[in-house]
């Protein structure tokens, strides 16, 4: 089975791909297995959020749990959920500008071991070009050019996926990113309605263009408002209904990385991972995605694995955002 | 460095480059050292100094003791004038808002090409490091100031793979690639602060640290580095050093 290519395709099967989906205003609220059956092996997944902040967690749980294989996964700075997504075989190629955990945990030596063996591909773009590549994804043209990446390695390592061309109006070079539009994009929020209108607080990171390139969208909430309350702040709504395919309810829907103004970073938690994967990688994540991801019996009962004392923890850090 | 000095070698760099920081400018910080140094900039002679995070965070002013793991957390986001896309925010810089670019390094060549992505054939690395972030747009479109250990290693010839291009072959060839704004300004070390010529753009020691030889910035420099009359630093004072420890009281960054 192929991978999903993650060059623009024609403007004619976008175009077609958007016109069959039901973009009325419906209710689609569902289960994180019934959403986690939208996607197809081989496909192109693209992940919101950023490094450690509202990472779709309960998404990627479900999607682990559910053997899905060979996914490209893009994202614009992947953390620790790419370690679980290589060890678990759900995917063999992430697409993304930065990949480990974090800068105070060193180098994921799972994205190593993964990466230097070569059985899996970790595909470099920088982080401008990531966000451009979806941007252009969104804006339903094929490229985006860029000053960027110009006379580089990554440029280079890339160089059948670009186009240098020189532009027509100032003579200038310039590189052209292709657009990227996922077939499924997984974004958590803090909150949505029961039509997939999506309120985002604090950092935004690539979200917005993600959800318009993408031909699927999965979106996980901290919880569940009704479509008044919606109506009483519409310009809080920064993802717009018609997008939206799925809108599951998961409290704690990114633990244990952080959900702005919830919770910040489980650090305990992602302490203990980094320590057990820099000992033995291959067992260190294989053992957690036992532990965290094969096991338990549902979310909540994932939840309760991270521990009372350290969800109260988080949560009190988190909250502690609008403290003066 | 000094030895038996009452400072680590990172707060020496944090100390080091936040001097460098002017009040009034805009600059693009990186994580860990970057951060902390801005950050320090702002407490000591830089109040207007407008920190940008690629998380997509404008003007913030981070709180002692709530370091931030990237600058993806919300952490970043304190006291700031503007939270925005990542996307926006990196495009501050191609459109020409930004001053300075400041990160760290794990590999740079005589000609400040950055490499953070691979150790050894990109094809087959003996490390696969964790990759530019916003590194390869920031050095792309603004003028850099890095920061990182001296070490022999460290200072290569010609890094194995340009992730944040430098002035790429030197001359002219970083304009002539497509890059005609920004470039390498200064690189902040534990042993000296370096420039790059004019015109070769070849790094050039500036300034050596109290207590530091050239001949030992030489030792530490994998390729012949030039000198260009040469100054010495002043020593970290004591309240520069309890200001980054104030900030940093776990030695997250400054260990």
């Amino acid at each position: 089975m192929g991978h999903a290519s993650t060059l623009p395709k024609t403007y004619q099967k976008l175009r077609d791909e958007t016109a069959v989906r039901d973009r009325s205003l419906r209710e689609k609220v569902m289960t994180l297995e019934e959403a986690a059956s939208f996607v197809s092996d081989g496909e192109h997944v693209a992940i919101g959020g950023c490094t450690m902040s509202r990472t779709p967690i309960a998404m990627l749980w479900a999607l682990i749990r559910s053997g899905r294989r060979k996914l490209t996964v893009s994202r614009s700075i992947v953390s620790t959920e790419g370690d679980l997504l290589y060890a678990s075989g759900v995917s063999d190629h992430i697409i993304t500008s930065w990949f480990s955990q974090g800068i105070v945990w060193g180098i994921s030596q799972v994205m190593r071991h993964f990466t230097e063996n070569h059985v899996a591909k970790f595909e470099e773009w920088s982080h401008m070009s990531m966000g451009l590549r979806y941007r252009a994804g969104a804006m339903g043209i094929p490229f985006m050019p860029t000053r960027s990446m110009l006379g580089s390695g990554v440029r280079d390592v890339v160089t059948e996926s670009v186009k240098e061309m020189i532009c027509p109006y100032t003579d200038d070079k310039l590189l052209l990113l292709p657009a990227l539009n996922p077939d499924t994009a997984l974004i958590h929020v803090q909150r949505a309605d029961k039509y997939g209108n999506a309120q985002l607080d604090g950092l935004q990171f690539m979200d917005l263009d993600i959800a318009m390139a993408a031909k699927r969208v999965i979106l996980t909430t901290e919880r569940i408002i009704s479509n008044d309350q919606i109506r009483r702040t519409p310009d809080q709504t920064k993802i717009p209904f018609l997008t939206v395919d799925a809108v599951v309810e998961a409290p704690f829907g990114a633990a244990p990385h952080e959900c702005y103004g919830n919770y910040e970073p489980f650090f305990s938690h992602l302490g203990a991972y980094a320590e057990a994967t820099r000992r033995d990688p291959v067992a260190g994540v294989e053992e957690y995605l036992n532990r965290y991801y094969r096991e338990p019996k549902n979310w909540a009962d994932y939840l309760s694995l991270l521990g009372v004392t350290e969800l109260l923890d988080a949560s009190r850090r988190g909250r502690s955002i609008v403290n003066d | 460095m000094i030895e038996g000095a009452n400072h680590t070698s990172s707060e020496l760099l944090a100390i080091m480059s936040a001097r460098i920081l002017r009040d009034g400018q805009v600059v693009f910080a990186g994580v860990g050292v970057p951060l902390l140094a801005a950050t320090l900039a702002q407490r000591l002679h830089a109040p207007g100094l407008t920190i940008l995070f690629e998380g997509g965070v404008l003007g913030p002013f981070v709180v002692p003791g709530e370091l931030p793991p990237s600058t993806n957390e919300q952490r970043c986001t304190r006291k700031a004038n503007m939270i925005l896309p990542i996307t926006d925010v990196l495009l501050l810089l191609q459109r020409g808002y930004v001053d300075v670019g400041f990160m760290g390094g794990a590999q740079i060549d005589k000609y400040g090409n950055l490499n953070s992505s691979y150790i050894g054939d990109p094809s087959n690395p003996k490390i696969r490091l964790p990759g530019t972030g916003g590194g390869n747009d920031i050095s792309s479109l603004t003028q850099m100031i890095v920061t990182m250990k001296h070490e022999r290693r460290r200072f290569v010839e010609k890094v194995d793979f340009v992730t944040s291009p430098g002035f790429l072959d030197g001359g002219t060839s970083r304009a002539e690639a497509g890059l005609p704004a920004g470039g390498m300004f200064k690189v902040v070390t534990d042993l000296a602060i370096l420039g790059f010529d004019p015109v070769t753009r070849e790094m050039v020691v500036e300034a050596l640290h109290p207590g530091v030889t050239l001949n030992e910035v030489r030792d530490n420099t994998s390729f012949d580095i030039k000198a260009n009359g040469i100054e010495t630093t002043e020593s970290p004072t004591d309240r520069e050093l309890s200001v980054l420890q104030e900030f940093d009281p776990d030695r997250i960054y400054t260990a």
